[in-house]
């Protein structure tokens, strides 16, 4: 089990290195000035040296993200819901959700900073509105996944709406669930950041990033886009762990297991 | 059909709210301004009907929305700065210049990492992680970057559509082109079918769907790029370029004109996908 994980992980591992020591020879070789392209033992040190900045950056940009992932999600759910008993509100917004998923919906950003003001409030606003739809088509279709079959058994057993709801219908809909919570990660950063481009109590990753660009110190810019590459994938490996442990019924782990 | 009218109901509805919410977060700005014009008899009516239509609302009604978008849209010349028909055309320009470079990167990418099982092992996890990531704080970096170049104008904002709409074609792709059957793919070498054959042949009609269901997300994801790139560098002007000038100067009803010029843009460019997606769909006979 773990040799085989190993050995799954050396190949991306071995390129992943590759390409950070093309990079560091590259531009030591070609000279590449720092204000272009910083070697990556450059932005290691920056990292290192600029702690106090990035951890304040991190801690002002993730409330926005953690709230607003919990409100618009939580939302979106809870929408699902009540609207689960009609057919006629489900075929209106279904397709009304699925359109404004591929809208630019970080364009809110201006509106939002201004109606919420600068500081974190207004960043978990834009990030409201970017998780509340994904999760609400989501929860809609995977609320739709139960088997006739499975519903008759519980018609059978004389289980009530909530009952079935409980016991059958919400943990069929669990993977589809999940789904939205992955794809929100990635949209809860991506809204908190680009709203900061729009304003911020001068603190935040996208603070950071789009006013040391102004200074051409891109070093400190790559610092920061790491730390939102790790946060990134860390929040998202979070929510899938918590999916592996809810959802270890499911067939695409099981097939894995044996 | 039979969607039509809950659709309707629903539009309906958000508009109920929209004009409910615009009165109710404008009535106190409103009540300021009586106030600052020493009006003190206004009833109601007066303070609803006024907070519909101030120049600088929380939130512009609807009707103030449409008539800015008519009058940015339809009256003013599509050569002024004022026209949103002139931004737009800068952002759809640079989405699909992005998006063509980005989709032919990603899919060409694709068939490499199909057919070369290292590039597989060692890259896909790396791509596929690039999702989980923020990818478009890199926007700003890039415009500067490419500007120490002397490259201006469309190109950095198209090539910052083109790379956020480069990984999900990559991704979508990849299951596309893995699609078939192993029962097919065993049939193809049955054939003695070479490796470029089955790519042909078999890959990639079996891949249709997958390319225009990752066209459309790619489509969406470069007008993003494109959107928030005008923001970083918005002298070039834009729809980006307009959300940002709206949010300096306040002008609320100039910052719904442009987000609903730019969903309308978005629209209809996963709409012609998605039309020219069942076309192809129905020539090659695919089953619904």
């Amino acid at each position: 089990m773990t040799l085989q994980r190993l050995r799954d992980l050396l190949p991306p591992l071995a390129f992943g290195l590759a390409v950070l020591a093309i990079w560091e020879a590259g531009v030591r070789l070609l000279h590449v000035p720092a204000i272009i392209l910083p070697p990556p033992s450059a932005i290691a040190v920056r990292l290192a040296t600029s702690v106090p900045t990035l951890a304040a950056d991190f801690r002002q940009t993730i409330q926005g993200v953690l709230a607003g992932y919990a409100l618009g999600s939580l939302a979106g759910f809870v929408v699902a819901i009540l609207i689960d008993r009609s057919q006629f509100l489900q075929r209106g917004l279904m397709p009304i959700g699925n359109l404004v998923s591929a809208l630019p919906i970080v364009g809110v950003a201006p509106i939002m900073v201004m109606w919420f003001g600068f500081d974190w409030q207004s960043k978990a606003a834009v990030v409201v509105v970017m998780t509340f739809f994904p999760m609400l088509v989501n929860t809609i279709a995977g609320l739709a996944g139960a088997g006739a079959m499975e519903r008759d058994l519980m018609k059978t057993y004389g289980a009530d709406y909530w009952q079935t709801l409980l016991a059958l219908r919400l943990p069929v809909a669990m993977p589809f669930i999940f789904n939205a919570l992955k794809i929100n990660t990635t949209l809860a950063m991506i809204g908190a950041i680009v709203a900061e481009f729009f304003g911020t109590p001068t603190v935040g990753m996208g603070f950071r990033i789009s006013t040391e660009v102004g200074h051409l110190s891109i070093d400190m810019v790559w610092a920061t886009i790491v730390v939102a590459a790790v946060t990134g994938s860390l929040f998202y490996a979070l929510v899938a762990g918590v999916e592996r442990r809810v959802t270890f019924w499911h067939a695409s782990y099981r097939a894995k297991e044996a | 059909m039979k969607s039509a009218l809950p659709i309707a109901t629903v539009v309906l509805a958000l508009f109920v709210v929209w004009y409910v919410a615009a009165a109710l977060m404008n009535a106190s700005l409103q009540r300021d301004q009586f106030a600052n014009a020493g009006r003190a008899d206004y009833s109601t009516q007066d303070l609803v009907g006024a907070s519909l239509n101030m120049e600088r609302p929380k939130l512009p009604a609807p009707h103030q929305v449409a008539s800015e978008l008519y009058k940015l849209v339809l009256v003013a010349p599509p050569t002024s700065k004022r026209s949103l028909v002139y931004h737009g055309a800068i952002t759809l320009e640079e989405t699909l210049i992005g998006f063509a470079i980005g989709s032919a990167l990603g899919i060409g990418l694709a068939v490499l990492i199909v057919s070369m099982r290292w590039l597989d092992r060692s890259m896909m996890p790396w791509i596929v992680a690039s999702q989980t990531v923020p990818i478009i704080a890199l926007a700003p970096m890039i415009v500067v970057i490419l500007n120490q170049f002397d490259i201006t104008g469309v190109a950095p904002k198209a090539a910052i559509a083109a790379y956020l709409s480069f990984f999900p074609v990559t991704v979508g792709m990849v299951k596309g082109f893995r699609s078939p059957d192993p029962l097919q793919l065993d049939l193809m070498r049955t054939y003695s079918a070479t490796n470029a054959q089955t790519f042909i042949k078999l890959r990639a009609p079996a891949s249709t769907p997958f390319f225009f269901a990752s066209m459309k997300i790619g489509a969406a994801a470069a007008l993003v790029g494109a959107v928030v790139a005008e923001v970083t560098k918005s002298e070039d002007g834009g729809l980006g370029a307009r959300l940002l000038a709206g949010s300096y100067y306040g002008q609320t009803v100039q910052i719904w004109a442009a987000l609903f010029a730019a969903a309308a843009l978005s629209a209809a460019l996963v709409g012609a996908i998605g039309f020219a997606g069942r076309i192809a769909e129905r020539r090659m006979a695919f089953t619904p």
